[in-house]
């Protein structure tokens, strides 16, 4: 799967562990929510950088005092519809400070890039079909939004007063 | 009434950029339907049985004469002259060619609406009181709160893919005109005893297969706190709601399986977590900029009823019997709310001609400060006019063919669009509202029946609201034969209920007869005063049913 970080397609260069496969001392690597539960320990203070995948229905608060071991979450869509991912990435950002790679795995479609990147992702393991050009068509797709979000982006009842609704929470 | 600004317009015209664009791909082949599919969804253009169906929202059902021109004009543009105006205060256009959809959206755009979000699983159209800003039981006009929600909604990232479609209605009355209670998110403004005004919340409201009676969550909600409320139960519910079958996955069966008490610690949770940012709290000055584009028209001071008006009603009994069943009181003195039916005996519930839109909307110009309401009941208002004018607004309404004195009566009836048009209907739905309607049609008659809401669905999905009608009616497929099943005794107001099932399903023919048997039957066992509603209260299903299969 090509890889999309910060708007550039870049290798990918993490390495998803299949259910058989041993966690290797070197090189980064992601792995799913069940072996992180089973091997915490062993795992936990790993030299190199460590990813969690995880799926919908494993909300990111299960873990969120493990947060600081992890480089990377990955949130799967299994299917685009399946939105449950867009509230997990909230949730990673805006709740629990996560500030490591977010990416997002599975059905991902250029349609939706906007919305992702809106709620806090920066990597997408896009199709082969999408391109830089793309991406960059889709970031700039709607001129301005009505929502606080984890971009950070001025919603428009903010810009409309001249007033940064971010700051003022602060 | 609201106007868009730089940002709203903006918006609006990239969604229309976007489209043309998606449409332009489809077109050329660089995508398959499938693909195509749920990006025609998020712009309210269906695939039906016959040709494309386009959804365009009134965001709360209210919009001007420009507007109500444009949307005439579309008709005769790009549909067969005419729309159809539907229960969440939408308009539908039935009959049109993908080619032509990014040109009729930018039409759209250019008075200012839109066709966003009135499919796909996201938050649709917010609709509300036709009365808003009118009636005179309001505790505060509920359009502002529904304009916030409009904003706040529009292409909400994390509420776009959520387990299934989201309704919001509200309403700034005791008095629900607004069906709140059958809604996803249903609000309800109150005022404290503080004298406070802020959100008394219901969720998991909703009819189609599982019908249920939206749970009360929230006595009081300060204002401020409402876009984070809200928040919090579209989170719990984007994170929660089932999406292995899709006919559970709306909230109220999260709410069902769940439990109301343990689905409101869910949502106080979470609205707690999502508080202490403070993110979701809106600048004072966007509440009151907001609320300025709704503050009342500028009303003259009038006297009580005027000669020249209580003349007409002695002189002509049509103009009376109009004014009977479509004029309510309005809050200003010497104003009246005038309800326009679009239910012609005989004719299709819903349906407006471009003429007939024209002349709508040159009344609103001419009459009620520029405004027009659509109902979810499926016809429109003039919320603001004198009462003097009545007379000469309703001589022009005989002459656009609108002047039906039906609004609350037996013809009066909510029909979906059903096998006519709808690839899920199972039955057709409007032939057989046509035929009740022609049934009823001598008008002394329906006056004596008084207030009585029928309303059919044909198919299980239940467009038609046949839980809620007083008499609802519901078609089903029995071998590949059109029959109906008929239910007693639902409501949508503030009390509302769902209908009880009488028994048997009818055939085709046999569905006017045995509305005419309740009807009867109500008319036998009615005390004075009582409504179709009150009596059935009062005596239960047996009489009805045992009349209803009396012969069988």
């Amino acid at each position: 799967m090509p890889l999309l970080k910060d708007g550039r397609l870049v290798e990918d260069k993490w390495q998803r562990l299949e259910e058989h496969e041993v966690v290797p001392t070197e090189g980064a690597v992601i792995i799913d929510l069940e072996r992180w539960q089973v091997e915490r320990e062993n795992l936990k203070g790993r030299a190199a950088p460590l990813g969690l995948l995880l799926m919908p229905g494993q909300s990111p608060e299960e873990i969120a005092d493990d947060l600081s071991q992890f480089d990377l979450i990955a949130l799967a869509f299994p299917a685009f519809k399946d939105g449950r991912a867009y509230s997990y990435a909230r949730i990673l950002r805006e709740r629990l400070g996560f500030t490591g790679e977010l990416r997002a795995v599975g059905e991902v479609l250029q349609d939706q890039l906007f919305f992702m990147a809106r709620v806090g992702f920066d990597a997408f393991e896009v199709n082969e079909r999408t391109s830089e050009g793309d991406f960059a068509a889709e970031m700039a797709k709607f001129p301005a939004v009505y929502q606080p979000s984890s971009c950070g982006e001025n919603t428009v009842f903010a810009r409309r007063h001249g007033a940064r609704l971010v700051e003022a929470a602060e | 009434m609201y106007r868009y600004d730089e940002f709203d317009q903006s918006l609006v015209d990239a969604r229309v950029t976007e489209f043309r664009g998606q449409v332009a791909r489809r077109l050329a082949g660089d995508i398959t339907e499938d693909e195509f599919k749920p990006l025609r969804l998020m712009n309210g253009l269906y695939l039906q049985l016959h040709a494309y169906m386009l959804r365009v929202a009134i965001p709360y059902g209210t919009f001007n004469s420009r507007q109500m021109h444009m949307l005439a004009e579309i008709a005769r543009k790009y549909d067969k002259g005419y729309g159809h105006f539907t229960t969440r205060q939408n308009i539908q256009y039935n009959w049109l060619k993908l080619d032509d959809v990014p040109d009729l959206l930018a039409d759209l755009a250019s008075v200012e609406m839109h066709a966003i979000q009135t499919s796909g699983n996201c938050i649709r159209n917010t609709t509300s009181d036709q009365y808003a800003g009118a009636a005179a039981d309001e505790i505060e006009d509920p359009r502002p709160t529904c304009e916030i929600i409009r904003q706040w909604s529009t292409f909400h990232p994390e509420f776009s893919f959520l387990p299934r479609k989201f309704k919001i209605a509200v309403t700034g009355a005791p008095k629900d005109r607004a069906a709140v209670q059958i809604h996803d998110i249903g609000i309800q403004i109150v005022e404290n005893n503080k004298g406070e005004v802020g959100y008394s919340i219901f969720v998991g409201g909703g009819l189609g297969r599982t019908p249920m009676v939206g749970k009360h969550i929230r006595a009081f909600l300060p204002r401020q706190d409402l876009l984070a409320y809200l928040e919090a139960i579209m989170r719990v519910y984007n994170m929660l709601g089932r999406r292995d079958n899709i006919y559970k996955a709306r909230i109220k069966i999260l709410v069902h399986e769940a439990s109301a008490a343990e689905f409101t610690r869910l949502v106080e949770e979470e609205f707690e977590k999502i508080d202490q940012t403070k993110l979701m709290a809106l600048p004072e000055e966007e509440l009151d900029r907001i609320a300025a584009y709704f503050a009342a028209p500028e009303f003259e001071t009038l006297g009580p009823c005027p000669a020249e008006h209580l003349e007409a009603l002695d002189r002509d009994r049509d103009f009376a019997l109009w004014v009977k069943a479509n004029v309510v009181p309005h809050k200003v003195p010497g104003y009246a709310i005038a309800n326009i039916s679009l239910k012609p005996i005989g004719g299709v519930p819903g349906d407006i001609t471009s003429d007939q839109m024209d002349g709508v909307a040159e009344l609103a110009k001419d009459y009620s400060f520029d405004e027009i309401r659509a109902t979810h009941e499926q016809n429109l208002v003039l919320p603001h006019v004198r009462e003097r004018d009545l007379y000469a607004i309703w001589q022009r309404l005989k002459a656009l063919e609108l002047a039906t004195a039906n609004i609350g009566l037996v013809s009066d009836i909510i029909a979906c669009p059903g096998l006519d048009y709808c690839n899920l209907a199972n039955a057709r739905s409007i032939p057989v509202a046509q035929l009740i309607s022609e049934r009823f049609a001598e008008l002394d008659r329906q006056h004596d029946i008084g207030e009585l809401k029928i309303k059919i669905s044909g198919c299980i999905n239940a467009c038609g609201h046949h839980h809620v009608g007083h008499i609802g009616i519901l078609g089903v497929d029995r071998k590949g034969e059109e029959y109906y099943q008929i239910t007693l005794g639902g409501s949508a107001d503030e009390n509302t209920r769902l209908g009880d099932i009488t028994g048997p399903s009818f055939p085709y023919d046999k569905v006017v007869d045995a509305v005419e048997t309740l009807v009867t039957t109500y008319v036998d066992l009615r005390q004075s005063g009582e409504t179709f509603l009150q009596t059935y209260a009062r005596v239960g299903l047996a009489p009805f049913k045992e009349n209803l299969y009396a012969a069988a």
